[in-house]
């Protein structure tokens, strides 16, 4: 299995921040395998760790680009790219 | 028994076992490990988990907003980029506090350096450092303390964010080593009604469970109390008690001579406690809450909505509103960005908004249109509307014809400073009314910064030279037939309350939790009396002179 990547603008219309990055970084954890978060062409960061999450410093409207390696990658990824175009402070 | 002393806030009493907000930790030594690598990993490893499960289990039990906030903070406990940089500084041979304390302040400077948004997480982030190496030290983690029984709590000073973790219902009274009488723990006293003295310089010394008797009205915090003691506290908190049950009669003196007692509000939503306490209007609306959250100012619509809300809820009755008093300890980036060396002297108050005179036009549009709605519906007030941080008679004159250029019928100045103060009759030859805010009119008297708390104890509204300044306004009022309020949290000081009275003073506005001390302090007292009371205090040389002479006066 190859390593797979996709990139996601952020829906979210304040960024990649607290509840946000919280609900990422632990989606990223449960997925079980080896998950990083880049933003533009920046060095990737562990994508289940919110420290390293929320100090990307990723806005709304910002592009990411998310790596996955192992069993799932793919499903890992689907799900994570949804939550990050889905907009959690609108409600 | 010994008592310390400092600044009472309101007239009660109450006592109890201490229980102290710990101070924060100094970074810990950087010295080598003593028990290397591998037992420092262990330790580490238990304190992060474990406090990432006292997290969870707060959170839990907060539920809602805080709960996320307190989920956040564990995985941050846990977060395996900062475990990675701890197991490499462990590998250096430094201690598990040491690792930690640079793990988590390096990720703080990454924070603090993207900033904004970012930068407030960086609070988050030290609490939870402090917690992790409180556990390590087998020291009380700081923040609020929660003994698991009611207490007395003993801190330096409360920040807005330990008094959002506080469970006022626990908490018997405040004491603070620091911080004056309009310090965030004394205004949050006020607000809640609890019995509070600050700026006890001794309280420092108080242990844990000790119990103490903390007397508002004395200014004092007794320890190693008698039994006597403890009882005839305890009768006099009863007593009190029974007296905020007693009928809510219209503000007046003891010779019948009217002293309307008004409210204190920043938001509609006070409105119904107010008048369950017995306000019998409003003497001081602040319009900031619409203002603070926002990035842009409000729409006229959003303002119209609120202050119509307000004006509804006091139908028939006085309603004082203050346009926005933006700067100084509430900047507002659409107003004034500018960064200002002496804030409390730069462009604020009705000076930003002459400046961005298209925010002051709006809102006395919204509000002329939110008195004739309601009007038209039957539910509408006495709207007085008023600007603040009135320095020059020519200000006065802008503002009362601006507003009455929209329609408000009665427009008056907050007077805040000396300047007007001094120059209170040629103000009223514009203004209809005039409201002493005594906060700033102290910190402008005495040339001391109210948020600065190296001179909070200048901050003392008894200053003679203070309440010279309010006589001249109260005389200039006398001679001109204008009405003179007072906003400041000096009205919500009962005996302050009757030499506020005695200098000229017509009505009084507080925060609503206040009115009940005020209004029986004024029925023992008639207008004769206030105005002996008054020149006692006049006569003293400073603050706690004139507040002692007061009280002689008072008890003669």
């Amino acid at each position: 299995m190859s390593e797979i990547t996709r990139t996601v603008r952020i829906g979210s219309s304040h960024g990649l921040h607290a509840r946000p990055a919280k609900l990422f970084a632990q989606a990223a954890k449960d997925a079980g395998i080896p998950i990083t978060i880049a933003k533009d062409a920046g060095a990737p960061v562990n994508a289940a760790s919110i420290l390293g999450v929320i100090s990307l410093g990723v806005e709304h409207g910002d592009y990411v680009t998310l790596t996955a390696d192992g069993d799932g990658a793919e499903a890992a990824l689907d799900t994570l790219a949804e939550l990050l175009t889905t907009d959690h402070d609108a409600a | 028994m010994a008592q310390l002393r400092g600044v009472g806030i309101g007239l009660g009493v109450a006592q109890g076992p201490v229980a102290r907000m710990a101070a924060p930790l100094p970074a810990p030594d950087d010295t080598p490990s003593a028990i290397g690598v591998d037992e420092e990993r262990v330790r580490v490893q238990e304190a992060l988990a474990a406090v990432a499960r006292e997290l969870e289990k707060r959170g839990e039990q907060a539920g809602g907003a805080a709960q996320e906030v307190l989920e956040a903070q564990a995985m941050m406990a846990e977060d395996p980029t900062l475990t990675d940089e701890v197991d490499s500084s462990l590998a250096q041979g430094k201690t598990a506090e040491r690792a930690v304390h640079e793990a988590f302040a390096s990720f703080r400077a990454q924070l603090e350096a993207v900033g904004g948004y970012l930068g407030e997480r960086a609070a988050d982030l030290d609490d939870v450092a402090q917690r992790v190496i409180a556990r390590l030290q087998g020291v009380a983690a700081p923040g609020v303390p929660e003994p698991g029984h009611p207490f007395v709590l003993v801190a330096k000073d409360l920040a807005p964010a330990d008094t959002a973790l506080l469970d006022l219902d626990q908490v018997l009274a405040l004491v603070t080593t620091e911080g004056g009488p309009t310090s965030h723990t004394a205004i949050l006293a006020r607000e809640k009604g609890i019995v509070a003295v600050v700026g006890v310089a001794g309280a420092a010394d108080l242990a844990d469970d000790e119990t103490v008797i903390v007397d508002a009205a004395a200014g004092t915090v007794t320890t190693e109390p008698s039994q006597e003691e403890l009882t005839r506290a305890e009768n006099r908190a009863n007593a009190r008690a029974a007296a905020a049950g007693a009928p809510l009669t219209d503000g007046a003196l003891a010779d019948g001579t009217p002293v309307p007692l008004l409210a204190n509000l920043g938001n509609p939503a006070g409105a119904a406690e107010a008048v369950a306490l017995g306000a019998e209007g409003v003497g001081l609306f602040r319009t900031e809450f619409l203002f603070l959250s926002a990035s842009s100012a409000p729409t006229v619509e959003q303002q119209r909505v609120s202050y119509s809300e307000l004006l509804a809820a006091f139908a028939g009755k006085k309603v004082v509103v203050r346009v926005l008093d933006a700067g100084a300890d509430k900047p507002l980036p659409f107003l004034n960005d500018a960064h200002e060396e002496n804030p409390a002297l730069g462009l604020r108050g009705l000076r930003a908004l002459r400046a961005s005179e298209d925010i002051l036009r709006e809102q006395l549009t919204a509000l002329a249109e939110a008195d004739q709605l309601t009007k038209k519906v039957g539910s509408g007030a006495d709207l007085w509307v008023m600007a603040p941080m009135v320095s020059t008679v020519d200000e006065a004159d802008y503002f009362t014809a601006l507003a009455r250029e929209y329609g408000i019928r009665t427009a008056g100045v907050m007077i805040e400073v000396p300047s007007s103060a001094l120059l209170a009759e040629h103000i009223f030859a514009h203004a209809d009314f005039a409201s002493i805010g005594t906060n700033d009119l102290t910190q402008y008297t005495l040339a001391a910064d109210r948020l600065l708390g190296s001179v909070a104890g200048y901050q003392d509204p008894w200053h003679p030279a203070v309440l010279r300044l309010i006589r001249e306004v109260g005389a200039a009022g006398a001679r001109t037939g204008k009405p003179v309020g007072i906003c400041g949290e000096a009205a919500a000081d009962p005996l302050l309350a009757v030499v506020l009275v005695g200098l000229g003073a017509t009505s009084l506005s507080m925060a609503p939790t206040a009115l009940a001390d005020v209004r029986a302090t004024l029925l023992t007292h008639s207008l004769d009396d206030a105005k002996r009371v008054a020149e006692a205090a006049l006569a003293a040389t400073d603050a706690a002179t004139a507040r002692e002479a007061a009280q002689t006066a008072s008890a003669s």
